[in-house]
């Protein structure tokens, strides 16, 4: 375990009284669990007594002690869920993967358990798999959904699905198409601009569908850069007052053909974005 | 100086006292589990519950974690108080019948038999080892861990802490379990102390006509590992 990396989030989010959640947070998505060592290293920077953040890491649910899987099943077992066939659903699931309610499969790919509530009852009985809601579960749906799990749901395909949409977008100053047919990314042409970041300057072309973030570019822009954005055709800079919401780096407006802005973070990374169609997208 | 009526009587006390030391100052007996004099007052175990206030606003307060105020009306000894005392006594006799402490306190208040379903924990919860340990001994070296029906106290990770000077502040100050130790259980034992003494029945051979009666034998359990 790098204490280094501990000592990095502890700095980052701060040692006041009021941070410790957000650290363990931190650590957990970093580790997909709280190593005892991590504990003790959090103790340790933060200048705390380790049964203080034992105390906090066992008492809230969203904390686990032991090594997570790489997918996360809840099934619900509230009371809507419940009378609505809820434990055969959790029966099901636990048949399939071999593991109880609170286990992790031994190849560390999914860990399953098992919610008292999650508030959408009317969906009832409802399963969330990485942050994925299915409502309505039967048992029949149980492999279909653990196959797509082990795929990746946030793999999008492109071809069926309704978010995936093509935008035509311009510069905001010279109105000039950015669009290059050139540049295919996801079988649509793509947007091209240039950046600079550090001394480097050079194109960058990202995808034109909306919800795909395929990417090519001159240089390998490193995770957590901030770039700054120009138009290719009159050189201007590409620059909105907004900030992300996701990450607080400035956004890049462009013109959406049809009426509309569409904002992207500077940030390499970052997936914030915006899309105001104004009033086009309700006529 | 703050003015108040303890069970009728009108009295000043200083700012700041809680009615549990105001009330114990005049010789109101008030019986309590989780306080303890240079503690912070915590109002775990509610057996010190007081009557406040008149009429349909009159509530059961915890003395011990109340501070006194002007004018304020307290009964230590009215019915309800002492129907609410019996019934956190027969809850922790459900929990912990063998607590000499509980079943002192409850023969005190004249209660022959519980209501609940018994159980037989060592532990009510009332945190006075996790303060001792911190506010008295500053070792911080036990607190409490989960929550809800998994709520217990202990060390991090069950394991011997590193901050913990085996004092044993938490077994003296502990109503429930008299003695909690694991010395089947090195690693976990808090003091550890039982494992160091050796029981006659270690040299049983040297006398055969020996009998034991402890149940369960520190010894046998050790010769057992």
């Amino acid at each position: 375990m790098a204490s280094e990396e501990i000592s990095t989030i502890v700095e980052k989010v701060g040692s006041s009284k009021g941070g410790l959640i957000s650290i363990l947070e931190e650590i957990q998505a970093k580790y997909s669990y709280l190593p005892e060592d991590a504990l003790r290293a959090v103790a340790e920077e933060t200048g705390r007594s380790l049964i203080d953040i034992y105390g906090v890491a066992t008492f809230y649910r969203a904390f686990s002690l032991k090594p997570r899987g790489k997918h996360l099943i809840s099934v619900c077992l509230g009371t809507a869920c419940h009378v609505r066939g809820g434990p055969a659903i959790a029966e099901e699931i636990e048949r399939q993967l071999g593991i109880k309610g609170g286990e992790t499969t031994s190849d560390n790919e999914f860990t399953l358990e098992t919610v008292n509530c999650l508030g959408a009852c009317a969906l009832g009985p409802v399963v969330v798999a990485d942050g994925h809601y299915f409502s309505k579960m039967k048992i029949s749906m149980v492999k279909e959904i653990l196959d797509k799990v082990r795929i990746g749901l946030d793999r999008v395909e492109i071809d069926t699905d309704q978010r995936v949409f093509p935008l035509e977008v311009s510069c905001a100053r010279c109105n000039h198409s950015l669009l290059d047919p050139r540049n295919v990314i996801d079988g649509h042409p793509s947007i091209r601009i240039t950046v600079s970041f550090g001394n480097k300057h050079g194109w960058f072309c990202l995808s034109s569908l909306y919800g795909s973030y395929e990417v090519s570019s001159e240089y390998d822009i490193p995770t957590d850069t901030i770039v700054n954005v120009f138009c290719p055709h009159c050189h201007a800079e590409l620059i909105g007052g907004a900030k992300c919401g996701e990450c607080g780096a400035p956004m890049v407006p462009m013109i959406v053909r049809g009426g509309g802005v569409v904002q992207i973070c500077s940030r390499r990374g970052c997936k914030g974005h915006l899309l105001d169609l104004g009033g086009a997208a309700s006529e | 100086m703050v003015t108040l009526y303890i069970n009728g009587l009108k009295v000043s006390v200083e700012k700041g006292t809680t009615l549990l030391e105001a009330a114990q100052f005049l010789g109101f007996p008030i019986p309590t589990l989780c306080h303890m004099e240079g503690l912070s007052p915590y109002g775990a175990c509610r057996l010190c519950v007081v009557e406040i206030g008149e009429g349909d606003r009159a509530k059961l307060v915890t003395s011990c974690t109340y501070p006194v105020e002007e004018g304020l009306k307290v009964r230590t000894a009215s019915n309800r108080v002492v129907r609410a005392r019996k019934m956190v006594l027969e809850l922790l006799l459900a929990s912990c019948p063998q607590s000499k402490i509980i079943q002192d306190l409850a023969a005190a208040h004249d209660i022959r038999q519980q209501r609940f379903r018994q159980e037989y924990e060592d532990c009510i919860l009332c945190g006075l080892c996790v303060r001792m340990c911190e506010e008295q001994m500053m070792a911080k070296a036990i607190g409490f861990r989960g929550r809800g029906q998994n709520r217990s106290i202990g060390t991090p990770f069950d394991m011997n802490s590193d901050v913990c000077r085996q004092c044993g502040g938490c077994m003296y100050v502990c109503p429930a379990c008299s003695l909690r130790c694991t010395y089947t259980e090195p690693e976990k034992a808090i003091c550890g102390g039982c494992a160091n003494l050796s029981p006659p029945c270690l040299e049983k051979e040297e006398f055969d006509d020996m009998m034991c009666y402890m149940q369960p034998c520190v010894a046998c359990e050790i010769k057992k590992n």
